[in-house]
């Protein structure tokens, strides 16, 4: 017992480092969204407690639901389809392909990756921008101008969050599809399976559980990106791109309203946690 | 497999979480000791004209009081930025600035907030004191009496107009709207016959902060039968004909495309390229903006334009008909107060001394082209020659109204910009935009603090 206490000694700074600064500054948070702290007025000087004022708010808020609806938007359409799907689709397209083929796509993908979120958003932003590249190419070849950024903004945000966002999932299903033997897709092959049979009955059975982590990692990602958007659209025009990390930052920091803010942190988390239970459930395996 | 993926994806939600919520300001400036002051003021942009009359003033006050020091504390930041960044140093002694350049809307918030100290012990002792005008004392008073800051200046709001781009349109070059209906009218004229210029600017985006509220709306709202406070009753006013209205000017404007395109209307530097870009070169038609705009085109200024004065109109803001008294401008402007968390506020108040000494009062309303608030100023012969090239904002003085500047009205502001945002994008009607305005008001004064007037 003695000793058991004495090797676990040398992890006490780690962990009391681990408490105060991971998991203080979430206390705070969960204290703070109980309060009517702010940045300035009277919340600042003297902030009070507020029972569950700022979550009733957040609920029949226009704004709030609104940042909801887009942000599950975002996340699925970017995330767990965008993504997902086009990770899967390079992963078993460059599985085939030929070397050069598949060191080349690979660079280009994990190059995207590799940009810092703020770089890729710009590069976005000048993208499509008014005076962008694509309006340039669109002009060139007798197009109409294109204003994704203003007319369908939250569409063109998750356009980036997938062009971003795919080589993570590439290099997930990569890895996942080279533990497959090969001996039973060939005896698929064999037994006269078509390439869409094998795909569905063999190839993406076994590696469900990476699916399943790969959409959970992913998901959680997007729930929390900001910068991305933050460089394109600033959350609008208006609050057309406004996801909730989006809305959480203007109502903290530029309105000032620091508890309001922390409380819809509290509920980023909470939509967090229901989406890993639910892919946790259909991770689990239906048969040991 | 499963609880480590759990707990990872928990964690990496509450690194998030935590990063989103520990306020950090950083850039606090160590060591000093007790006789370094430091100054925090905005700048953005090209804009340098306060850096300019600091550093001189600076010179001189290290000058005169040796072994003293002045940092210079630029806040680059647009404008609502300025003021959150402002907030997050003033909460902590160990980031706080000494002096800080607060505007008048804020500062009753940042009294309240305990950000500031009260000056009245040593305005009592300081005889420049009574130059100031009482308006002027009276801006900077907190709700319990006491006086918090020294203004500088104050400002009027109307109409700028390219007389070039009038001779275009083939509109007057001595103009003067009678309505809203004459300002929407020229700005048509100038978009068939001038379609690369912009006919009109009407802040409406939360970028441009309290200038969409003051210049973009408020100028509107108090040209028609309503205002945001009720004086008499002390509420404040929702559900109204004249915001609804002033909403509806702002869909007009950006409906018929004659106001700047969506991507420089939501841009937060709209304010430095109808200055420094469109003005000079002809590419826009009217602005409704401040007093203070000439500031960028002094030769010390972001685009020196020694032609300003010649090129461009100035006009008063019509009330919306017509009604009387015809005319509408809105005041506001900032002061110079001191930290409460400041340990040397004797020495940041020598220095606010040093700004007010009546020769760098005039260079700054001049150089920053403000309305002057002290009656040596106003008297001082380089100030009403620079102040006779403004002759329609100085003449707005006679009807210039104030904002209701108590500790809610930034918080209602914000809600302006808002709704003024999101009736521009076209992403709410007036009709929408006005009701989620009225219940965000009463969630913020409450129920009982509101009237339909």
């Amino acid at each position: 017992m003695k000793q058991a206490a004495g090797r676990g000694a040398p992890l006490v700074p780690a962990t009391v480092l681990l408490l105060v600064f991971l998991f203080g500054p979430i206390l705070w948070s969960i204290y703070a969204a109980f309060t009517n702290t702010s940045l300035s007025g009277a919340g600042a000087a003297h902030s009070q407690f507020v029972g569950f004022a700022n979550f009733t708010k957040a609920f029949t808020s226009n704004g709030f639901l609104n940042s909801v609806l887009l942000t599950l938007f975002f996340t699925l359409v970017s995330a767990v389809i965008g993504q997902n799907a086009l990770g899967l689709s390079l992963a078993l397209w460059m599985r085939r392909a030929v070397a050069p083929v598949r060191a080349f796509g690979g660079a280009v993908v994990i190059g995207a990756w590799v940009l810092p979120e703020v770089v890729a958003g710009y590069l976005w932003y000048a993208f499509l921008a008014k005076d962008g590249s694509l309006n340039a190419v669109l002009e060139r070849v007798g197009l109409h101008p294109q204003d994704w950024l203003f007319s369908l903004p939250i569409l063109a945000v998750s356009i980036a969050n997938i062009w971003r966002g795919t080589a993570f999932s590439m290099l997930v299903y990569t890895a996942a599809l080279s533990d497959i033997p090969q001996e039973i897709e060939e005896a698929a092959e064999v037994d006269g399976a078509t390439g869409r049979q094998r795909l569905f009955h063999i190839t993406l059975p076994m590696i469900r559980s990476s699916i399943m982590t790969n959409l959970m990692l992913i998901t959680l990602q997007t729930l929390s990106v900001f910068g991305l958007i933050f460089t394109m659209t600033r959350g609008g025009p208006g609050t057309k791109s406004q996801t909730l990390p989006l809305y959480m930052y203007e109502q903290a920091f530029s309105f000032g309203d620091l508890g309001y803010g922390t409380a819809i942190a509290i509920m980023l988390l909470v939509v967090g946690s229901v989406f890993s239970l639910l892919y946790l459930r259909m991770l689990a395996p239906e048969t040991t | 497999m499963r609880g480590r993926t759990f707990g990872a994806g928990l964690i990496a939600v509450g690194l998030g979480l935590a990063a989103c919520s520990s306020g950090s300001s950083g850039g606090s400036a160590s060591g000093g000791g007790t006789t370094t002051i430091k100054v925090a003021y905005q700048q953005f942009g090209e804009g340098k004209v306060m850096a300019n009359f600091l550093t001189s003033v600076k010179t001189q006050f290290e000058a005169a009081n040796p072994g003293k020091k002045i940092e210079l504390l630029p806040i680059v930041a647009s404008e609502n930025d300025y003021y959150t960044k402002l907030a997050l140093m003033l909460r902590s002694p160990r980031t706080t600035p000494d002096l800080v350049y607060e505007d008048t809307f804020l500062i009753n918030s940042d009294i309240q907030a305990g950000y500031l100290k009260p000056l009245d012990d040593y305005l009592a002792s300081w005889a420049d004191w009574s130059q100031f005008a009482a308006t002027a004392k009276g801006a900077a008073k907190g709700t319990d009496g006491k006086t918090y800051g020294v203004p500088d200046g104050t400002d009027t709001r109307g109409l700028w107009y390219n007389k070039a781009v009038f001779a275009k349109a083939g509109l007057p070059a001595e103009w003067q709207p009678k309505t809203w209906d004459d300002v929407l009218t020229a700005a048509r004229a100038i978009k068939t016959k001038v379609p690369d210029a912009v006919p009109l600017n009407d802040y409406a985006s939360k970028a441009a902060g309290e200038g969409t509220s003051m210049q973009g709306f408020e100028m509107l709202l108090y040209g028609t039968a309503n205002q945001l406070y009720d004086a008499s009753s002390q509420k404040w006013v929702v559900g109204s004909k004249g915001f609804l209205d002033s909403l509806n000017f702002i869909k007009t404007v950006y409906g018929e495309k004659l106001g700047p395109s969506p991507q420089d209307a939501t841009d937060a530097a709209l304010g430095n390229k109808v200055t420094q870009e469109w003005f000079p070169a002809n590419k826009i038609g009217i602005a409704l903006d401040g007093s203070w705009l000439p500031n960028t085109w002094q030769p010390t200024g972001a685009k020196p334009w020694p032609q300003w004065a010649t090129a461009l109109g100035q006009a008063a803001m019509p009330t919306q008909t017509g009604q009387a008294p015809g005319k509408v401008s809105l005041s506001g402007g900032w002061t110079w107060a001191i930290a409460s968390k400041s340990p040397n506020a004797d020495l940041a108040w020598k220095f606010i001394q040093a700004l007010q000494t009546p020769a760098n009062a005039a260079k700054y309303a001049v150089e920053g082209t403000q309305i002057a608030v002290r009656s040596d100023v106003a008297g001082d012969a380089t100030y009403t020659t620079a102040n006779a090239k403004t002759p329609v904002f100085t003449d707005v003085v006679s009807v210039t109204k104030y904002r209701p500047a108590y500790p809610e009205y930034p918080k209602i502001s914000n809600q302006i910009q808002v709704a003024a945002e999101s009736v521009m994008t076209g992403q709410e009607t007036p009709e929408q935009a006005q009701k989620a305005y009225d219940d965000a008001v009463k969630g913020i004064v409450g129920n009982d603090k509101t009237t339909t007037q």
